[in-house]
């Protein structure tokens, strides 16, 4: 076990110094004149211009300038964002909105697609499994772009049963809507992953036998089975916390939820490199640390797996 | 699907085109595509895709079939008029015809489309094939390069890439979202690539043909290669599907095609605004990107459950 973390962090370390150059390589290189984007339209002067050079490196090597920024991120400094704000306290402003949209957009996929799920391979061939199995199609192809402004039209607008946008403290009312939008993203895999899984397993041996034994028709399923179904479906709860982020950019910005996507979306539309990069550092670090808390998940969920 | 067919009857023994030559009898042998095609041919769901994309792929094509209209003629007295005999869906906040807009907007998803998707086939057939071929410190270099590129979400990404590409300000995106979305969306094709190679490569007809004396490309051309690329070609059709999705989702956020380029992205980001009062100029670009991505998606997975057997 302690073997695998360690080679799993090497990994991690080696991605996070590709995925960071690579970013930085796309945002600062070749960049025109940066100081003018700075100040905008107002003449620079001489003086300025030496000031803002010194302070930001510019004239030291694109590597240099990288090590710079691998520096900062390291001792926890992320920069400062083209308005003035230190990056960090931006940061810790907007994600605990995000990370509450997120969670509740995981706990309604979860809820959702394992019960559909389990229905659906219990009842294999039935009207709601092949219903089912029609509607995901359909969720699975529709982009977020159609759905997050449709729902806020249809639910929110017409409908009125839910705020159509939040407001600055977002409630857990608000961003319902916001988060059933982003939970259909996820639904439509977990849902199908679940029913194959649980189909597989309701064939298996340990299941008949916990049969014979006399055990509830429930108890069967909701502990034996579900339990060794679960793997499949965690994997993808977090290879789709990539495409939950790509939606919550999206989503924050139709619904207007001041969290990490919003501030992204207007630091793209507003030109604010070192926002950018900042925040999508912090994004990539999120990304790779869950995705080595979802691989030792197994163990837990599986005693088979050991990671020797 | 047609060098599907002949790719896998060029692998038939003895090497006969399979011309049909009478009644075909039941016990004869099918190749994996025309097995797949039998398949194909019973599911609804494919046909429905087929007369969908086809319907998009015309719209593409010929727009001016559907409308004669000038998308690009917008007139402010018109603004938010109710649908008509000359523009059936209403005009829009600018006062354009939205049917026309919605119409002459396929093109560019399409275009975007078919050609970031291309790109990314020929990246990931590369680096998959040569990976899975080689092996080695290649196969290192490439696995771990292509980690690095899933550690970034592909949307992050692609914001990026996009805006840094296009920083021209009279261009109108259309090749700047294309390499963006080609050069981010090759990796888990190349995957499969490679692990279908890796299969591919340690199978007995290729250890004989070596011992024939084989030069290695004709032992990736014309056996690997062959017999390695149908769940490559699968997911392709899946990719553009979801390329499609992805250019509308740049557009929506105003790093995508722009000045004056039409997109379904960018209809969808303005009619979103005035949503409250105007649903439609929302509505009816939401329905046109919603139902193309769910045509190539349905496509690809229809196609998808054919050629793999063991869902089968």
């Amino acid at each position: 076990m302690f073997r695998y973390i360690v080679r799993r962090l090497l990994q991690m370390v080696l991605t996070f110094f590709g995925a960071t150059f690579l970013l930085f390589a796309l945002v600062f290189a070749n960049q025109k004149d940066p100081i003018q984007a700075l100040v905008g339209e107002r003449p620079v002067t001489e003086s300025q211009r030496t000031f803002l050079t010194e302070r930001y490196h510019l004239d030291d090597g694109f590597f240099t300038q990288y090590w710079y920024y691998l520096k900062g991120v390291l001792t926890g400094d992320f920069g400062t964002s083209l308005t003035g704000r230190k990056i960090v306290d931006m940061m810790s402003d907007a994600w605990p909105v995000t990370l509450r949209l997120a969670l509740i957009a995981i706990v309604i996929a979860a809820t959702f697609s394992v019960s559909a799920g389990v229905y659906s391979a219990i009842k294999r061939g039935g009207i709601f499994d092949n219903v089912s199995l029609l509607l995901t199609l359909v969720l699975l192809a529709m982009p977020i772009v159609v759905i997050a402004p449709l729902f806020q039209l249809i639910f929110g607008i017409q409908l009125g049963w839910f705020p159509p946008t939040a407001t600055r403290d977002a409630t857990f009312w608000q961003l319902l809507l916001p988060a059933i939008v982003l939970a259909c993203i996820v639904i439509a895999p977990e849902m199908r992953v679940t029913r194959t899984a649980v189909a597989e397993n309701l064939r298996a041996d340990y299941v008949r036998t916990a049969r014979a034994k006399g055990l509830t028709r429930m108890r069967v399923i909701w502990v034996h089975v579900l339990r060794n179904s679960l793997i499949p479906v965690v994997t993808l709860i977090g290879v789709d916390l990539g495409g939950l982020m790509a939606g919550a950019i999206v989503t924050e910005h139709v619904f207007n939820i001041p969290g990490v996507g919003f501030n992204l979306a207007r630091a793209i539309r507003t030109e604010d490199g070192p926002l950018v990069v900042g925040f999508v550092s912090i994004l990539v670090i999120l990304f790779l640390f869950i995705n080595l808390l979802v691989d030792l998940m197994y163990a837990a969920l599986d005693p088979r797996i050991r990671y020797e | 699907m047609s060098d599907l067919n002949t790719v896998t009857s060029a692998e038939a023994p003895g090497g006969q085109p399979s011309l049909p030559r009478g009644p075909v009898k039941k016990d004869k042998p099918r190749s994996l595509a025309a097995d797949a095609w039998a398949d194909l041919r019973k599911r609804k769901i494919f046909w429905v895709a087929i007369v969908l994309v086809a319907a998009i792929l015309v719209m593409a094509i010929w727009p001016t079939l559907f409308t004669s209209a000038d998308p690009g003629a917008c007139a402010l007295s018109n603004q938010y008029k109710g649908s008509s005999g000359s523009a059936l869906f209403g005009y829009d906040y600018q006062g354009c015809d939205i049917y026309a807009k919605v119409i002459h907007g396929a093109r560019n998803s399409i275009i975007v489309g078919i050609l970031s998707t291309a790109l990314a086939g020929v990246i990931g057939l590369i680096f998959g094939l040569s990976a899975g071929y080689f092996g080695g410190w290649l196969d290192a270099v490439l696995s771990r390069f292509i980690d690095i590129m899933l550690g970034v979400p592909f949307l992050l990404a692609g914001i990026v890439l996009s805006n840094r590409l296009s920083s021209d300000p009279k261009s109108n995106g259309i090749f700047a979202v294309t390499l963006t979305l080609g050069l981010l969306s090759w990796t888990s094709g190349a995957r499969v690539m490679r692990s279908a190679v890796i299969t591919a490569k340690n199978q007995d007809y290729v250890a004989a043909a070596r011992m024939l004396g084989s030069s290695p490309a004709r032992l990736i051309f014309r056996h690997i290669l062959p017999n390695s690329i149908a769940s490559y070609i699968v997911l392709l059709t899946l990719l553009l599907g979801i390329n499609i999705a992805s250019e509308a989702t740049l557009s929506f956020l105003g790093v995508g095609l722009k000045n004056g380029a039409i997109s379904w992205g960018i209809m969808i980001a303005e009619g979103t605004s005035f949503a409250r009062t105007q649903p439609w100029p929302l509505v009816w670009p939401a329905l046109f990107l919603g139902v193309t991505v769910l045509a190539f998606i349905m496509l690809g997975d229809a196609v998808r459950d054919a050629f793999d057997p063991k869902l089968r």
